[in-house]
């Protein structure tokens, strides 16, 4: 490990950085059923969106959304049926099996199953990539015993995959993408199988090899808070369509789609939902508002001096997070005082921020 | 019984069996290998997706299989006298007996490589290996361990096989069971081969899940 990567915090890749994988009108359809029941599904539906070198790219979407054919589309494993992919400059569409081989070399691959050679052990899984790409035997050496020094399992290397834990196995899933040197890392759900500590202990070894090693990472999940945790920059998918897209603090501050909501809602509970409404309402002595605080809005202040004149408030609900040095959120309150003092603090907080009367 | 005449009829016989065995083993095994790995990799949406050749070969394989040995050894003939230069004896028995068996090991190896996970061959994609070498280091690596009980299932076939060849001459077990047992009303002798031909079964069977054992780790 490098300890000046360690030290120095990582500059984000900035709006002019170098585009390695863009995808124009990208679309993807699949026949399925035979006879009668014989019909055409698209996965993806003309897709345009561009990802930086260096940059971790989120790609969330529920079951079905098309993202899994999406990044498929990236090293050509589904070809795509309409539209253009390009990777590093290189054009991925059209090419044949043996044509892409070049390219996917240059990009690895993790998945939910890890798909782990069962044949191989640890060490020869790790090796395997390199084997193929025809390394010297005392450079695989060297090279498989830096990744699992990397990845944690270096007193792992003669097991074989059966006797590893599931956090373990990807561990070596990741290893042997690193292996032979990619530009890009693809990750398919690659922590859907595992307990929410495991998660953390995967995302940790892919936040450090997008840092040590520059390497952009392109993420695909259906969970959120994987997204919070490590994306610079985030696509929403629904229906094979990319709904949102943009810096993941943008996307988790304001959210523009119903399907972006939905997302932030499962990691950010910060407004009450109907049910805790009405038992706030009924507790409620004065006006309920839902008051959005972000990053520069002073909320203390209207308050405190809403405060000496009188008016008491009482935070009820709410939630605020920071991400990517932003901070976002959003506050109940609870507002008791003179009638024309409670108008007036709410008209100064509508000044500051998104206000939302709440209160029956 | 005079088992000092009959000792090394039962040698000879044992020694016929083994010889047709194996040679047929290893023609039918490999060419039989060949046509499993193309009936397995040509199936929709693998390596070689073809559903022209993949429906050629299986029809192929479902026309020869369901034919009872016996007759197939009888109905080859012309063609083995062309192959062989004879109809009669050992080479004769093994070439028919290499033809019925290719169709039995293509079956039992695309079975058994129905098994190998789907999601590995799309890792070693992942990677740009290039398609045989994913047949040859990812896919058969995989199923190396069902491949070798497979394997020792079709060893058993093929000696009940060779048990017919005494029908065009060419001896073994089979042969000494029902000429000098049976048609000699000696039981004893009829049993002393299905002993042999026991033993032989369990060994070769013994040998085959221990090996197989050991390449799956369990």
């Amino acid at each position: 490990m490098s300890s000046a990567a360690t030290a120095t915090p990582r500059v984000r890749p900035g709006e002019d950085a170098e585009v390695i994988v863009r995808f124009e009108d990208a679309i993807k359809t699949f026949e399925t059923g035979k006879g009668k029941l014989r019909r055409e599904v698209t996965a993806v539906d003309g897709v345009t969106l561009s990802i930086r070198r260096g940059e971790i790219y989120g790609v969330i979407g529920y079951s079905g959304a098309g993202k899994s054919t999406l990044v498929r589309l990236i090293n050509g494993l589904e070809p795509v049926t309409g539209g253009v992919v390009e990777v590093d400059g290189q054009r991925v569409d059209g090419r044949t099996e043996e044509q892409l081989a070049p390219i996917r070399r240059e990009i690895g691959m993790i998945f939910q199953q890890f798909n782990l050679f069962t044949s191989r052990t640890v060490a020869g899984n790790v090796e395997y990539p390199l084997v193929r790409a025809g390394w010297s035997k005392d450079k695989r050496k060297a090279r498989v015993e830096e990744l699992l020094r990397f990845v944690g399992l270096s007193e792992r290397a003669g097991n074989y995959p059966e006797q590893l834990s599931g956090g373990q196995k990807q561990r070596v899933g990741i290893a042997r993408a690193l292996a032979a040197q990619p530009k890009i890392l693809l990750a398919d759900e690659s922590t859907s199988a595992l307990d929410p500590e495991t998660t953390q202990e995967v995302l940790n070894l892919l936040r450090r090899a997008n840092r040590e090693f520059g390497i952009t990472v392109v993420l695909i999940t259906h969970e959120m808070d994987v997204v919070r945790s490590i994306a610079d920059r985030v696509a929403v998918m629904d229906s094979g369509r990319v709904v949102e897209e943009g810096p993941t603090a943008r996307v988790f501050s304001a959210p523009e789609t119903d399907t972006a909501r939905k997302f932030v809602a499962t990691v950010s509970h910060d407004e009450p939902d109907s049910e805790e409404l009405s038992y706030l309402s009924e507790q409620s002595k004065g006006r309920l508002v839902v008051v959005d605080v972000r990053e520069g809005v002073d909320v203390g202040s209207v308050l405190s001096a809403a405060a000496a004149r009188g008016v008491q408030f009482q935070i009820v609900f709410g939630g605020v997070s920071v991400l990517q040095r932003q901070s976002f959120g959003s506050l109940t309150v609870d507002l008791t005082g003179e009638r024309h003092e409670v108008d007036r603090t709410i008209d100064e907080l509508s000044q500051l921020t998104t206000v939302k009367e709440v209160s029956a | 019984m005079n088992w000092s005449v009959l000792g090394p009829q039962l040698l000879t016989a044992i020694g016929e069996t083994l010889y047709m065995v194996a040679l047929t083993m290893v023609i039918a095994g490999l060419i039989g290998l060949f046509f499993g790995v193309a009936l397995y990799v040509t199936r929709p949406g693998n390596l070689y997706a073809s559903r022209a050749v993949n429906t050629a070969i299986n029809l192929v394989v479902n026309f020869v299989r369901p034919i009872p040995f016996i007759i197939l050894l009888a109905a080859l003939g012309p063609l083995t006298d062309a192959v062989v230069g004879t109809r009669l004896g050992q080479n004769a028995a093994i070439f028919a007996m290499s033809i019925a068996a290719v169709f039995a090991v293509a079956r039992i190896v695309e079975q058994n490589l129905m098994s190998v996970d789907p999601g590995v061959v799309e890792a070693a994609r992942s990677m740009g290996v290039s398609r045989p070498k994913i047949i040859t280091t990812v896919i058969l690596p995989e199923a190396l361990g069902p491949l070798v009980l497979g394997y020792t299932f079709l060893v058993i076939g093929v000696t009940d096989m060779s048990a017919m060849a005494g029908a065009i001459g060419a001896g073994g077990l089979g042969d000494f069971a029902l000429r000098l047992g049976y048609q000699r009303f000696n039981d004893q002798i009829t049993w002393a081969a299905v002993a042999v031909i026991i033993v032989m079964v369990q060994l070769v069977q013994f040998f085959g899940n221990s090996m197989a054992r050991k390449i799956m780790r369990r």
